[in-house]
């Protein structure tokens, strides 16, 4: 990642997919998990950890829509439904049953799995626009029933509440200690998501996505894999929203409504398609740059603005600047900030010299 | 120097900036939140609300603040997404606020149990569900105005005066916004069908609520009712009264409950003139002719500016003035028994349990905040369409207390088993 490889052959299939190549690559990726793990939790405030924790849910939901969209190139609107079908799922385990997170937490992934391997049918006959719009009536009719059907959603109010989750007696309850439980699982999306794209199947992924009737022609099964596509990235879409539903201490599927879906395109977009690292800026992009623009907008517009009028102010311009940069980094790079990273690091490679 | 420590150093300056800029708070303020929702779904609201809100805390802070302390608002967008809630909660918690005014159901719910964890006071008026006036069940939410099931109430205790004191073998429709805040009120009124003898049917409009053709045929052509109670949001108002109007239905036998009540509804279904005898509910006082009101004018004035147009939009404006008052007379409370030293938030929310008798002039309904009850009373008014104005024509009243009562009590003890 920050470092210069020269010399480096790879003369074996097992070290050309292998996700270190070299040493140093595993000592940076320690040094970034004890920075992570023992010094960002000890040094950071609360405030900024309680901002990580809502990047490392993002993280986890954008890795799940990135496999179906990036890497599979099915479009789907219906990612925020997904995470509800998983909140709900786990509230109810919670709630009726009293079981604990790591039960409930692979179960709501399960149930929106499942949910979504249904919503997916369509991508078997149609493409591009058309699966979104399926997608999206799939977003509607989940909002819809969650809405309407007391027994999911525990009464008119269609909000169950849930305790912290809790692991021997330790309960996760402060922005502190949720950055723990949080991390674990981004941690598990990003290595899961990394080990899959290598795979047999996360090839197959890339093989529709490129052209589907000649992956049809080498053997892949596509409607198998497509369907298994929409089941992974629900996966993680209902493990997201479980994390949601612990995090916020209550399942409400005004949460997941259609905005959330389109939020989550955008990051992974913004970031970069079908790329790990590129899903993370993205959830780190859209999550932070309106905070960011906020508090600088309030440093500077103090100086031109009472406070009353800043407030004004500063909404509408943090709209307009948030979707001028988005607009910026896509003009410079529409493939997104994954690859204008990538560009910046092959810059360095040679530097000083150009090439 | 390596790209590795460049890398590191890009880091290090963004984490620096972000620490940096944190906002800077003079020691010897006392900060409020507020969360507001001025660019998302719910503009129309929050940009006369939040106004109302920051001018009553200016108006205070003119007159030499709260026991001789300032107060700063921190005022943060959340454009009606969840995730944004709560960081705009942290960042109060960072800057030590002793209060939080929330906006938006889905954002009440996620932030009531933070609120208990961190021992944080949050109002939420006309938001989050009925029973968060359960102190006993939520100790740091304050709903402090009328939920939708007192609302609920107080319309059909309206409906009942004008149908001449007596429902039995009456017959009401209730339309309502087909999300969970619009379902809200529905077991007070079968309830009360029940017990009234009154026949109730429910008419649901379907997000985005502007095609209300159906529903409201419906209504006039089959159902026929005697009274109808609306509870819509956004621009759902505007367009029920005007189909309404449409179908020749006498609009003095309507009631709109509190988000289907400003100015702003009814001027968008065609102007004040077309609405004549629309009711409405109301958790403040409306119009102008308030002494508050007049200060906060006459603070433009001494300032050499024209008070601005939000004002006009008395409803919205003054539920923020509403809630900023109720603020800052909790926040009164806890300074007196403090000693005049600044207070903790946990001592700010004793301040608000003590709030009685506060009423600047019938602009505060006459709500009495305890520990157990912290929706006040659940009082409301109804001002109606009269000659181009909203004319008050019922006073602070409680519609069907004891059911309402009845029904909390129910709901913690449903809550409690589960």
């Amino acid at each position: 990642m920050f470092h210069r490889e020269s010399g480096v052959f790879k003369t074996t299939y097992a070290g050309d997919m292998a996700l270190y190549p070299l040493p140093i690559a595993k000592w940076t990726m320690v040094a970034i998990a004890a920075v992570f793990v023992v010094i960002v939790p000890l040094v950071v405030h609360e405030y900024y950890l309680s901002i990580l924790n809502l990047i490392f849910i993002a993280i986890v939901g954008a890795l799940g829509l990135n496999i179906l969209v990036g890497y599979t190139g099915q479009i789907s609107i219906g990612h925020g439904a997904f995470m509800s079908v998983g909140a709900y799922t786990a509230a109810n385990l919670a709630v009726r049953l009293d079981l604990p997170f790591w039960l409930t937490l692979p179960a709501g992934g399960l149930m929106a799995a499942l949910i979504g391997v249904i919503v997916g049918m369509p991508s078997l006959r149609i493409k591009g626009l058309y699966l979104a719009i399926a997608t999206l009536a799939g977003q509607l009719i989940i909002e819809w029933t969650i809405n309407h059907v007391p027994a999911i959603s525990g009464g008119a109010q269609a909000s169950i509440e849930v305790d912290r989750p809790s692991l021997f007696g330790f309960e996760f309850d402060t922005q502190g200690r949720l950055y723990f439980f949080l991390l674990f699982f981004a941690v598990l999306a990003i290595v899961a998501t990394l080990n899959l794209v290598r795979s047999r199947i996360g090839r197959a992924f890339v093989a529709v996505r490129d052209q589907d009737i000649a992956a049809e022609i080498i053997g892949i099964n596509i409607y198998r894999y497509k369907l298994l596509a929409f089941a992974i990235s629900s996966f993680f879409a209902g493990v997201c929203g479980v994390l949601y539903t612990y995090y916020f201490g209550i399942a409400n599927y005004e949460q997941f409504q259609i905005i959330v879906s389109i939020d989550y395109l955008a990051m992974i977009i913004i970031g970069g398609l079908g790329s790990v690292l590129g899903t993370i800026f993205g959830a780190i992009f859209i999550t932070l740059l309106p905070i960011v623009i906020r508090i600088f907008m309030e440093e500077v517009g103090s100086l031109f603005f009472t406070a009353a009028q800043m407030a004004n102010v500063i909404s509408g311009l943090r709209l307009g600047v948030f979707g001028g940069l988005i607009i910026f980094f896509l003009i410079v790079e529409p493939e997104g900030l994954n690859r204008l990273w990538r560009n910046i690091r092959s810059y360095f490679r040679v530097w000083p010299f150009s090439y | 120097m390596t790209r590795f420590v460049k890398s590191w150093l890009g880091v290090a300056a963004t984490t620096a900036t972000l620490a940096l800029g944190g906002g800077q708070v003079f020691a010897q303020d006392i900060v409020f939140g507020l969360q507001c929702d001025r660019t998302g779904p719910t503009a129309n609201v929050g940009t006369v609300l939040c106004p109302g809100y920051q001018d009553y805390i200016a108006l205070v802070n003119s007159k030499g603040g709260v026991e001789g302390h300032k107060i700063k608002v921190l005022e943060i967008d959340h454009e009606y997404k969840v995730p944004p809630a709560i960081e705009a909660h942290e960042r109060f918690k960072k800057e030590g606020a002793v209060l939080e005014g929330l906006y938006g159901t889905p954002q009440t719910a996620a932030l009531n149990k933070k609120l208990e964890e961190d021992k944080m006071l949050g109002t939420s008026p006309g938001f989050g569900t009925a029973s968060a006036a359960d102190g006993k069940r939520y100790p740091y939410t304050f709903p402090i105005a009328a939920s939708y099931w007192s609302q609920a109430g107080a319309a059909v205790e309206f409906a009942k005066e004008k149908l001449g004191g007596k429902l039995k073998g009456k017959k009401i429709a209730y339309i309502f916004y087909d999300n969970p805040a619009g379902k809200e009120p529905l077991p007070i009124l079968e309830d009360l069908a029940k017990a009234e003898g009154f026949e109730m049917r429910t008419f649901a409009v379907p997000a985005p609520g502007l095609e209300m053709g159906a529903q409201v045929l419906d209504i006039t052509a089959r159902f026929k009712p005697d009274f109808i109670i609306a509870h819509l949001f956004g621009r759902a108002p505007s367009v029920f009264i005007k189909d309404l109007k449409g179908k020749g239905f006498p609009l003095s036998k309507v009631v709109g409950l509190v988000w289907a009540s400003s100015e702003a509804d009814i001027i968008a279904a065609g102007g004040m003139g077309v609405a004549e005898g629309y009711n409405t509910i109301q958790f403040a006082g409306v119009g102008k002719d308030y002494p508050v009101i007049r200060d906060i004018e006459a603070m433009y004035k001494t300032q050499g500016k024209t008070p601005p147009k939000e004002m006009d939009s008395t409803v919205l404006y003054n539920r923020g003035v509403l809630v900023a008052a109720l603020h800052v007379e909790a926040l009164r409370n806890a300074i007196k028994a403090n000693g005049g030293k600044v207070p903790t938030s946990e001592q700010v929310k004793n301040g608000m349990e003590a709030v009685k008798g506060f009423t600047l002039g019938g602009f505060v309904p006459p709500m009495e905040i305890t520990p157990a009850d912290h929706e006040g009373g659940g009082w409301v008014q109804i001002w109606t369409v009269k000659g181009g104005k909203l004319v008050k024509t019922k006073d602070w009243f409680q519609g069907f207390r004891p059911v309402i009562q009845k029904h909390l009590a129910d709901d913690a003890a449903n809550a409690k088993k589960s």
